[in-house]
């Protein structure tokens, strides 16, 4: 099962209304997927010196003041968070890379679950409708947004194993469906120095991804590439910087639905989720083809 | 014409006041509002009805369908007239993967595209796509026709026994026993009524025409590459 959902807004007009015109398309899939739920939401770019870290801890009461104050004295930069939920979305001018070696080193158990200048992710176990709440979307602003609904097939129910997935700047996951060969492709990312934090396959494929982007590949190559090397049946939403990308395995195992209007292009696993937007019943409405990459919003 | 709001009444609110009309009511004429794209909407209708649905569907529209016709103005998801029985489903957009499968009789008309696996088991339901059908359609098709205007996509009529398959543009690839046969005058009769039906202008002569080498009916070793 799982449940994937997407929307991007071709019509700024609607940006401020970005988190209330997705919750119900969320929601309408919880029976899809009602053991977890995650979001990539993508807003308030930071300025081009700047790095936005998405950080996640078991604890909602976790002081994440202090471990800003300690990023800002031990790396001598300016850092700024914003709590919502057991996450914390943390800006800094200090170099990314620092930044991830530094968490791991003085606070391993804080999970990076997203970095780049817009992407935001929020993700953790429980009904869809609740997650939503914890992380105050309702409200929220921005350009795009891709989602999850999860159903554990492969591994446990843990936040960790929760979708959105992060594969590089930016860039992040959803998947619904399940990958037959992870635990061997797993064993050749760690070899090209690849980390893992659970024994799910969705991971796998972001870190497949996350290895090819390093490499120089364009999302679009990365993406092709997966359709010779990632073994099972998928549909794959694949959350960019300015748009989306969607791509289903080469029998189209698992539902897919696209639509379209003058205000919005929106991705679903059903199209009931997509009936809850305006407009959506004149909607240009058709099923992506299989092992064929859609875009939208360029850079792929 | 009978008003229904599936927004108010619910999938099975709607379903149960349909089934429960008597075979030879005078309330023929029935409306859905707002499907909002849920599934099994008028599944099982077992009466000479007329239902139009104004908006998308979801999974399984028009299921187990006998004698009614059901007229749906936008997409179809997922099994649309799954297992049809008698009767017509006419879908005015697309339609998701296996549309018609398993069907027994009647007509399905899809005006514009079907996905994968369109009319795959079909048991003697006809189909006709206006747009183009995705790969493995017509697999293990038994019995029927299915009228394709546009393309094929691959492995048309994998596994068929004996369905008709037509096809005006281009076919990818045939699956195992597919082959393309002689159009005859009696397949012509056939599409030439189906595309009347449909209310389509293509030329039947311009179709080609596909079904069983029957080569795959009895296990043979010669042929187990092909299983």
């Amino acid at each position: 099962m799982c449940g994937i959902v997407g929307l991007y807004l071709k019509n700024p007009k609607l940006q401020p209304k970005l988190g209330a015109m997705f919750k119900p398309m969320l929601i309408e899939m919880t029976n899809r997927g009602p053991d977890s739920a995650g979001v990539a939401i993508y807003r308030n770019p930071v300025k081009k010196n700047e790095v936005k870290f998405s950080l996640a801890h078991d604890d909602p009461a976790y002081d994440w003041r202090k471990l800003c104050a300690g990023l800002e004295k031990s790396l001598k930069c300016d850092a700024t968070i914003r709590k919502i939920g057991n996450h914390c979305i943390l800006v800094t001018n200090a170099k990314e890379a620092a930044v991830e070696k530094w968490l791991e080193r003085h606070h391993p158990e804080v999970r990076v679950v997203g970095s780049g200048h817009t992407i935001e992710i929020f993700k953790e176990v429980g009904l869809p409708a609740q997650v939503y709440d914890k992380f105050d979307l309702d409200e929220a602003k921005g350009t795009h947004i891709i989602g999850h609904t999860r159903m554990a097939t492969e591994s446990a129910v843990t936040t960790a194993g929760s979708h959105p997935f992060a594969t590089g700047a930016d860039l992040c996951l959803v998947h619904n469906g399940s990958l037959s060969n992870h635990n061997r492709l797993r064993e050749n990312l760690r070899r090209e120095g690849m980390e893992f934090q659970t024994e799910n396959d969705t991971e796998v494929a972001a870190a497949y991804m996350t290895w090819k982007l390093r490499g120089g590949a364009t999302l679009k190559e990365a993406l092709e590439d997966g359709i010779e090397d990632l073994d099972g049946f998928y549909t794959f939403l694949v959350g960019t910087a300015d748009g989306f990308a969607v791509v289903r395995d080469p029998i189209a195992c698992k539902h897919a639905v696209m639509a379209e209007t003058g205000d919005w292009v929106a991705m679903a696993t059903e199209y009931r989720a997509i009936a809850h937007l305006p407009g959506a019943d004149d909607a240009k409405i058709w099923e992506p083809e299989p092992a064929t990459i859609y875009t939208w919003g360029g850079h792929a | 014409m009978n008003e229904l709001d599936l927004g108010k009444e619910g999938v099975t609110g709607i379903n149960q006041r349909l089934y429960g009309l008597p075979k030879n009511t005078n309330e023929r004429h029935w409306s859905i509002r707002n499907p909002m794209g849920q599934h099994a909407i008028a599944c099982g209708l077992d009466a000479p009805l007329h239902v139009e649905v104004h908006g998308h569907v979801g999974f399984y529209c028009g299921g187990m369908n006998k004698e009614a016709e059901l007229i749906v103005h936008g997409h179809a998801g997922v099994g649309v007239a799954e297992n049809l029985m008698s009767g017509l489903v006419w879908i005015k957009g697309n339609a998701s993967e296996s549309a018609g499968a398993t069907g027994n009789g009647g007509l399905l008309i899809i005006d514009g595209d079907a996905s994968s696996r369109c009319g795959i088991s079909m048991k003697g339901i006809d189909i006709v796509v206006g747009g183009s059908v995705g790969h493995m359609s017509a697999f293990m098709a038994q019995r029927g026709n299915l009228v394709v205007c546009g393309d094929a996509g691959d492995a048309l009529g994998d596994s068929i026994y004996e369905a008709r398959l037509y096809v005006k543009g281009k076919v990818a690839s045939l699956g195992a026993d597919c082959i393309e046969k002689e159009v005859r005058e009696e397949h012509l009769a056939d599409l030439a009524r189906l595309l009347e039906r449909a209310e389509r202008k293509d030329n039947p002569a311009d179709f080609r025409r596909y079904g069983s080498a029957r080569k795959l009916y009895n296990f043979n070793v010669d042929h187990a590459d092909a299983y």
